[in-house]
């Protein structure tokens, strides 16, 4: 009876609901100080004068860490360790402010409430210098990133201007994408501590070991002088993947006052010093045949980062794989603005650029008149074409198959605004998901006790989505262990090394590195039985022993042993193990991809400008499920994600100082429970016997992608009522611009304009007044 | 948040001796307070706590009007029977504020003395703004203005009420009942908040250390066809874009007397009799519902990010009073 694909309860989850599970916020230690972070009110220029000559005199005050006293670290506190983990940091190594929101002094106290009032009575003075804010004008200067991680920045297949000429269809598009922030539950928070010239570190990450390598490397001290722990992470979703500034921070002041240190960022300091979701503009043009199949695309991406580092949004990434076109090109560039630097967001690059691709193969299913379905299944990619590689495995068919006969597809309104509820207009929309399956070199240990348990090691963390729970799964899978009987343990540089818990990978890379662990484990527990003289399976063969439930069993039937008799028997009457994963071959052989169909119901109200999405029906062939209830609440809470993306997540910057208006929870929206109606799951089961050794493609972000362009599938909207139009949202992000040839702001459809233009004052009383073209828009009266 | 003096009111008379102290200021529930303390908006060196006081009564009074306690909880005052049975708008508004538990902290005293909303105003890190600092200028004019004033606003100012409670209040013209030094006296809800003119630092006509005791509710007209829209960006916790009180009293189809007031648009609730007497002895139709519309806007003032709000606003005008007099 395998445990692989049960639904099994989360395993730390009475511990998390009675308080017991500790997260580092919450870990004291004697003597700790506690320390708040001071931000620039600048977004460029310099610190003149940080002003801190009373402040340092507060009650409690022990230390006011800035460019003035900061240790001066190597190479100027720029480690060269590249992302994921490093990343190029403010450090007080100079007086420069290179945006607003900028760490620029750390406030140590006795106690939190002094360095509060101490970190907020700073009042630095700076010399202002020119900012960079204004999208447009930076884009006249956008650069390219030569490269994006591992991908290339720009990609050419076949002539697109000959494929394009050929094209019966043709569609150009622009799309927008706001800048967008990283809000987990629990905020970032480290834990500095000093013994001698070992540090220990307690922080809120997705990457002990990163945080390890970053911090060593930047403070110039070896890696084996650092420990990095945490037991419990509150919501990660990339913004947790980097080692930020606030993590070397806390270690610099732990060393300077010669006592632990805790740093909790606040809320609002959430925005800008660790990250977030670029703002995107992407082009996407497709020309296809009269049978609807693609003949050429082109996908451009400008994406913002910081003044201080390259960050790329890999948007037209995806539109490299997920369709067959002959003629291809994409191309990446950045525009640099004065705002901090950008990271990994819940399915980076694929969940703007699928926005944008499958958005603008609506575009053409409308031109074209063909169902959005069969347009998708005309240019089906039966291998990846830009690696020229088959799929490891590819369920996409029986998603959109499976995922349309659910949501009831064939029922829907094929007329823009012909289906009414009340004052709501009723739309449906589909769209295609996709993720690459990755992983990278992982380890795992396994110690077998004599009181019949299992404890299971690697470094990696659970950021809630689960990983306590399917690692203690698949190693008393693996073990033939009662689940019970086994204890995983992670969140320590201590353990054998994983990667970081990202890219949906920790199931592939750690997962497998579990299963090597636990097969190696095994495989001595069998060993010692047959060759034990005090054992009754001595001289079995080991083909023919099994273990379940904790005991060694014949073939035969009739001989049996508890593997707690076999371990107390052994040398040091424990058993120890150790297994190893990676990427082999198969990724020359292979593309390797979770496949997914998404479709919802939206409602919009044109005159009041509401929209909702009562229902959600999604498809996913994502390789073995491991745990299915964690699965299906990780897939859930994907397609909640992209519905924040589609109709409410956006970071407002003013323009004139770069500061963020909307930096708090109540006023930079994601969704409550009232925002989220019915969401179904199918998951199509797909086997796999490529991609690892589980079979497991990763199912953390596929769900993500596609959400938003299904939201936003305008088909069944009146033209131009728009559902561009009747989008509250400022941003207005989502909203294509090419269909009305310009660039909606916000506002409503104006269905009363020319009466209350005559009512309103001479201010508005212009005839377009209430017509919502940016123009007028962003006209000053 | 600075240092502060918590100080325990055992009864009225004790608060006002209290509040009449340098730098005290009430507190009721705090849901709205505490914000401002923490992010150093608010720095009150004494604060007392009135939320002990006897002053979370509902009592009828001879006209059937009713008298609400100011220290009410707003769950306890949207739940109220009497409340829900006679002031159903009262109790729509209240339902659609803050969390459940906002209002299960929030008073109705309280409510009323929440603070104006604008982001440049709760951000010290935005330099100008003369609510906070009287005389410095306005942030908010010339930035993000998607959720700001368009009526009744001026050049010092462009904030808006937030209160849902107090759009209702507004619409069936209740009174707050206050207590200060020189003893009772009533206010009326046009009366009680202020438009910002050129002393946005003042949201009311509350003078240093009155303590608002109760809020009076006139005899219940507008029981049986009442109506509370918020337009908001999210379905559940988010302040009103705009939102509109609509209630009316019917006798065959007539309108005999009419309630209209809008939120999330000024200053302050947003009220304008001759809106309403536009509808009073008419039917109630699209006529006559757009004519109130346009009468209730009249003199709208947007700012370049905020045009919509006025087509919004129109439309949920005629929304709300088609719902209150059940034609949509």
């Amino acid at each position: 009876m395998t445990l692989i694909g049960k639904g099994i309860k989360r395993l730390d989850g009475p511990a998390k609901v009675c308080g017991r599970a500790r997260y580092t916020a919450e870990i004291t230690l004697p003597r700790m100080a506690h320390a708040v972070l001071v931000q620039s009110t600048i977004a460029a220029g310099s610190v003149r004068d940080l002003n801190d000559a009373e402040v340092k005199r507060m009650p409690g005050v022990l230390l006011v860490l800035s460019h003035k006293n900061a240790q001066k670290l190597p190479r100027s506190g720029r480690a060269g360790v590249d992302p994921p983990d490093g990343r190029v940091l403010s450090l007080f190594q100079d007086a420069r402010v290179h945006y607003n929101g900028q760490p620029l002094a750390l406030v140590v106290a006795e106690t939190l409430e002094q360095a509060q009032a101490a970190a907020a009575a700073l009042k630095p003075l700076y010399s202002a210098g020119v900012a960079q804010l204004e999208f447009d004008d930076a884009a006249k200067d956008a650069h390219s990133p030569g490269k994006i991680l591992n991908e290339d920045a720009d990609t050419r297949r076949g002539d697109v201007d000959a494929g394009m000429a050929a094209a019966r269809h043709r569609v150009q598009a622009r799309y927008v994408t706001p800048m967008q922030n990283h809000n987990p539950m629990e905020p970032h928070a480290t834990l500095a501590q000093w013994q001698g010239e070992q540090l220990t570190l307690w922080d809120s990450t997705q990457y002990v070991a990163g945080v390890r390598r970053m911090v060593s490397k930047t403070l110039g001290i070896d890696s084996g002088r650092v420990r990095v722990r945490n037991l419990f992470v509150g919501g990660a979703f990339g913004g947790k993947g980097s080692a930020w500034s606030h993590v070397l921070l806390a270690a610099m002041a732990a060393r300077q006052c010669g006592r632990p240190v805790r740093l909790v960022l606040q809320r609002p300091q959430l925005f800008g010093p660790v990250g977030g979701r670029p703002r995107t503009q992407q082009t996407v043009e497709l020309g296809a045949d009269p049978a609807g199949r693609l003949q050429a695309g082109r996908h451009e991406v400008y994406s913002t980062t910081s003044m201080m580092e390259d960050w790329t949004e890999s948007s037209a990434v995806v539109t490299r794989m997920l369709y067959a076109c002959p003629n291809l090109e994409t191309r990446h560039r950045l525009v640099q603005l004065n705002v901090g630097t950008p990271t990994f967001q819940r399915a980076p690059g694929e969940a703007t650029g699928s926005f944008a691709l499958e958005s603008a193969l609506d575009e053409l299913a409308l031109q074209s008149g063909l169902d959005p379905i069969a347009l998708r299944l005309a240019s089906f990619a039966e291998r990846d074409p830009q690696k020229n590689l088959p799929f490891s495995s590819n369920a996409l068919r029986e998603c959109y198959r499976l995922g349309a006969e659910h949501f009831g597809w064939s029922e829907r309104p094929r007329q823009p605004g012909s289906l009414r509820q009340g004052h709501w207009l009723v739309g449906m929309g589909m769209a295609a998901c996709t993720r690459p399956a990755k992983r990278m070199p992982a380890a795992a240990s396994v110690e077998l006790l004599p009181d019949g348990s299992a404890v299971v090691r690697s470094s990696t963390e659970d950021l809630g989505t689960g990983t306590y729970t399917v690692m203690t799964q698949i190693a008393a899978d693996k073990l033939g262990y009662p689940l019970s009987r086994v204890r995983f343990e992670l969140g320590d540089t201590n353990f054998p090394e994983a990667p970081i818990s990202a890219g949906s990978m920790t199931v592939e890379s750690v997962g497998s590195a579990v299963h090597a662990a636990c097969n190696e484990a095994r495989r001595q527990l069998l060993a010692l039985a047959v060759g034990d003289a005090l054992s009754p399976l001595q001289g079995s063969r080991i083909e023919d022993l099994r273990v379940e439930e904790g005991w060694l069993r014949h073939a035969d039937g009739k001989r049996a042993e508890p593997a707690a008799a076999v371990v107390a028997r052994s040398r040091n009457a424990r058993l120890h193990a150790q297994g190893n994963s990676q990427a082999g071959e198969e990724t020359k052989r292979f593309s390797m991809h979770s496949f997914g169909a998404v479709f919802v119901k939206v409602l919009v109200d044109p005159e009041l400008g509401l929209v909702r999405v009562p229902r959600v029906v999604a498809a996913y062939g994502v390789g073995q499920v491991i745990n299915e209830k964690t699965a299906r609440s990780q897939l859930m809470g994907g397609i909640v994600w992209g519905l924040s993306l589609a109709l409410m997540e956006a970071a407002l910057l003013d323009t004139r100082n770069g500061r963020i208006v909307n930096a708090n929870l109540a006023e930079y929206h994601v969704p409550t429970n009232a925002d989220i109606g019915d969401i179904e799951i199918l998951i199509v089961p797909e086997q796999d016997g490529v991609v690892n050794s589980l079979g497991a493609k990763g199912l953390g972000e596929v769900s993500m992608t596609g959400v938003a362009a299904a939201v936003a599938m305008p088909s069944p909207m009146p033209p131009e009522s728009a559902y561009a139009n009747c989008r509250l949202r400022r941003i207005a992000c989502w909203i294509r611009l090419k269909r009305s040839r310009r660039q909606p702001r916000q506002g409503l459809w104006p269905l009363h304009s020319a009466k209350l233009a005559a009512n309103c004052n001479a201010a508005t009383t212009a005839p377009n007044a209430l017509r919502l073209p940016a123009s007028s828009g962003t006209r000053n009266t | 948040m600075s240092p502060f003096d918590y100080q325990r009111a055992a009864s009225v008379d004790e608060a006002l001796r209290m509040g009449q102290q340098p730098g005290a200021m009430y507190i009721g529930g705090g849901t709205n307070l505490l914000d401002l303390m923490k992010g150093g908006v608010s720095t009150p060196r004494i604060l007392v706590d009135v939320s002990r006081l006897p002053l979370s009564g509902v009592t009828q009074g001879p006209d059937g009007g009713l008298r609400i306690g100011a220290m009410l909880s707003n769950t306890d005052a949207a739940n109220h029977a009497l409340v829900r049975q006679r002031y159903p708008l009262l109790s729509q508004a209240l339902l659609a504020g803050a969390s459940g538990q906002l209002r299960n902290m929030a008073t109705v005293g309280g409510n009323l003395l929440q603070r104006t909303r604008c982001p440049y105003f709760y951000d010290t890190g935005f330099e100008h703004c003369n609510k906070r600092n009287p005389g410095s200028g306005c942030d908010a004019l010339g930035g993000e203005t998607r959720g700001l004033a368009i009526l009744g606003a001026s050049d010092a100012c462009i904030a808006t009420h937030p209160s849902d409670m107090c759009v209702a209040l507004a619409a069936l013209r209740a009174h707050v009942l206050v207590r200060g030094a020189r003893g009772e006296r009533s206010i009326a809800m046009q009366d009680f908040h202020r438009l910002p003119g050129d002393m946005p630092q003042r949201d009311t006509n509350l003078e240093p250390g009155e303590l608002i005791v109760a809020v009076d509710l006139p005899p219940p007209v507008f029981a049986r066809h009442a109506s509370y829209l918020k337009v908001r960006d999210r379905a559940s916790y988010a302040f009103a874009l705009v939102s509109v009180a609509a209630a009316l009293d019917l006798q065959d189809g007539m309108v005999r007397d009419a309630a209209l007031a809008l939120g999330g648009v000024a200053h302050k609730p947003w009220r304008r009799p001759e809106a309403e007497r536009l509808l009073v002895g008419r039917k109630l139709d699209a006529n006559s519902m757009q004519a109130a519309a346009q009468s209730l806007l009249q003199g709208a003032r947007p700012q370049p990010g905020n045009r919509y709000k006025i087509s919004l606003a129109y439309n949920s005008i005629v929304r709300a009073l088609s719902m209150a007099g059940g034609m949509a």
